[in-house]
């Protein structure tokens, strides 16, 4: 195994690794010396011991912001230099706007967006009512429809990438501590079953790329372990929010297959598990990708 | 052996296609450690276009997970895979055709896709599309664009 240490310190030290030949996953020089505060004020966890289910699998997990150019992390470091947070603001518009047939806006039951800022760090999440697993997305939606009277956001439409935004960008800091037990297992496992399944004409899994390849290049990309922790993601390549399972479909359309669609629930299980494979990293949403 | 050069690369899609003696994917035998001995077109391939089909995203992009120093000039090598640096002195023909047809065959679960295969796939799309694909499953590769890249691999030699 390689073991470089950067001699960069601090925020601009940077996640140039992409120069390293690893063999193998295990890379104890990732992240090391780096660090993300957002305003100098939001401490975030980029990398940590793995949550119990990943054990014997990784040493270490990481935030997929330690894996990108110095650049894109500092545009992350700060609102005003992350163009995520725009979008955000227009959704704190939404937030206070009534919709639909009952006269509510969000603020009617919610005060203010502050006021949700536990929900991206435990979604998705059980819900009882329901019973099914439910992503920030849906639960957005059962409250425009169920009690607002109002016609759901299109599931990736830029209404929902932005409230998702918003919704992020107030719990940012948390530690994701998504449940994979009790009556959400059963989802659980089937998320996990097609995290590990090698799709399409390239036959590739999620697990290919993000787990046994992590920290190593494929033709100009450098692959982090596809955490979902720093989502929705504003992407430099299409100057727009991306949310989690748009990221999901561009993976698996990569391996040249048929992709579920967004919203389906085989994206609400994978991303289920995806994020209690992030359990211990922070909130960074609405994060800058290349 | 013969070896057609200009021509034969202009005529590799009439050739694959008209060509009687393309053995199909599914007639490819192979022995016990996945080597395939016989030509998949019946000729010797053309190295030069084993660059191309190596390089091209659309076709091999052998070299997203490839690195190979005497590619230079084409931009990001990945890291994926072993170098292919000396591969022509590690490997004969009969194996580095087998490789590229099926990978599995040698290295069992590797993460390195099936070039020639036409069958077993889960969720098999159209190209790039994420859509599911219509119709009979074409090979991600053609044999002489096979035929191509084992001719140029035995040239990479220590
Ligand atoms: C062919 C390789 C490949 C496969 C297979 C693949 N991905 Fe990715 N994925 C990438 C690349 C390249 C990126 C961009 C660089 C990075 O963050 O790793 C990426 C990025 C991501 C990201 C964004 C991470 C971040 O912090 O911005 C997530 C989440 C993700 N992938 C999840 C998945 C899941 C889930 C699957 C399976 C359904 C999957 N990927 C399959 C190549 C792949
Ligand atoms: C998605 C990744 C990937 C792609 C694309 C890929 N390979 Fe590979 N290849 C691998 C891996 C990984 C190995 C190592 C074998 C193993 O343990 O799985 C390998 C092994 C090999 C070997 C044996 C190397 C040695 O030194 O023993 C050859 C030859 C080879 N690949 C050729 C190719 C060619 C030619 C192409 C394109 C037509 C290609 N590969 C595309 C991942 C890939």
């Amino acid at each position: 195994m390689v073991t470089i240490k950067k001699n960069r310190l601090g925020l601009m030290g940077g996640a140039a690794v992409a120069a390293l030949a690893f063999a193998g996953t295990a890379m104890a020089d990732i992240g090391d010396n780096e660090s993300l505060v957002v305003n100098g004020e939001i401490e975030m966890v980029i990398e940590t011991d793995p949550p119990e289910h990943l054990q014997g699998v990784f040493d270490r997990i990481y935030s997929g912001w330690v894996f990108r150019s110095d650049e894109t992390q500092a545009m992350q470091a700060d609102d005003f230099e992350n163009p995520g947070m725009i979008f955000a603001d227009q959704a704190r518009e939404a937030f206070d706007t009534v919709m639909g047939s009952e006269g509510n806006s969000c603020a009617t039951c919610h005060e203010n967006p502050e006021s949700l800022a536990d929900v991206r760090s435990t979604y998705p999440v059980w819900d009882e009512e329901h019973g099914t697993v439910q992503t920030v997305e849906l639960q957005v939606n059962e409250c425009m429809t169920e009690r607002m009277g109002a016609e759901p956001y299109g599931y990736d439409s830029q209404e929902m990438r932005n409230m998702s935004a918003l919704i992020s960008s107030v719990g940012r800091g948390r530690i994701i501590n998504v449940a994979m037990d009790g009556p959400a297992q059963e989802t659980w496992e089937q998320g996990r079953e097609i995290y590990y399944t090698r799709y399409g004409l390239l036959e590739l899994s999620c697990a290919n790329c993000h787990e046994q390849n992590y920290g190593n290049n494929i033709r100009a990309d450098h692959l982090s372990q596809g955490q979902i922790n720093a989502f929705p993601a504003y992407r430099l390549r299409n100057a727009q929010l991306n949310s989690v399972h748009g990221r999901f479909r561009g993976c698996i359309r990569d391996t040249r297959a048929e992709t579920f669609a967004v919203g389906s629930p085989e994206f609400v299980a994978l991303e289920l598990y995806v994020a209690t494979r992030g359990n211990g990293l922070t909130v960074e949403g609405p994060s800058i990708r290349n | 052996m013969k070896r057609h050069t200009l021509l034969a690369a202009i005529l590799t899609m009439a050739a694959t296609t008209l060509n009687a003696d393309v053995i199909a994917p599914s007639d490819v035998v192979m022995n016990e450690y996945g080597d395939i001995s016989e030509s998949l077109t019946g000729e010797g391939g053309n190295p030069e276009r084993g660059i191309e089909v190596m390089t091209d995203r659309g076709l091999g992009n052998c070299i997203a997970c490839h690195q190979v120093t005497a590619l230079e000039e084409f931009q990001f090598h990945g890291e994926v895979g072993p170098s292919l640096d000396g591969v022509g002195s590690r490997w004969d023909a009969a194996a580095l055709r087998g490789i590229v047809v099926n990978a599995k065959n040698a290295f069992p679960d590797s993460v390195m896709p099936s070039f020639y295969r036409v069958d077993g796939f889960i969720r098999p799309g159209d190209g790039y599309t994420g859509r599911a694909i219509e119709g009979p499953i074409s090979p991600i590769l053609s044999a002489q664009d096979v035929e191509d890249i084992v001719a140029y691999l035995q040239t990479l030699t220590d």
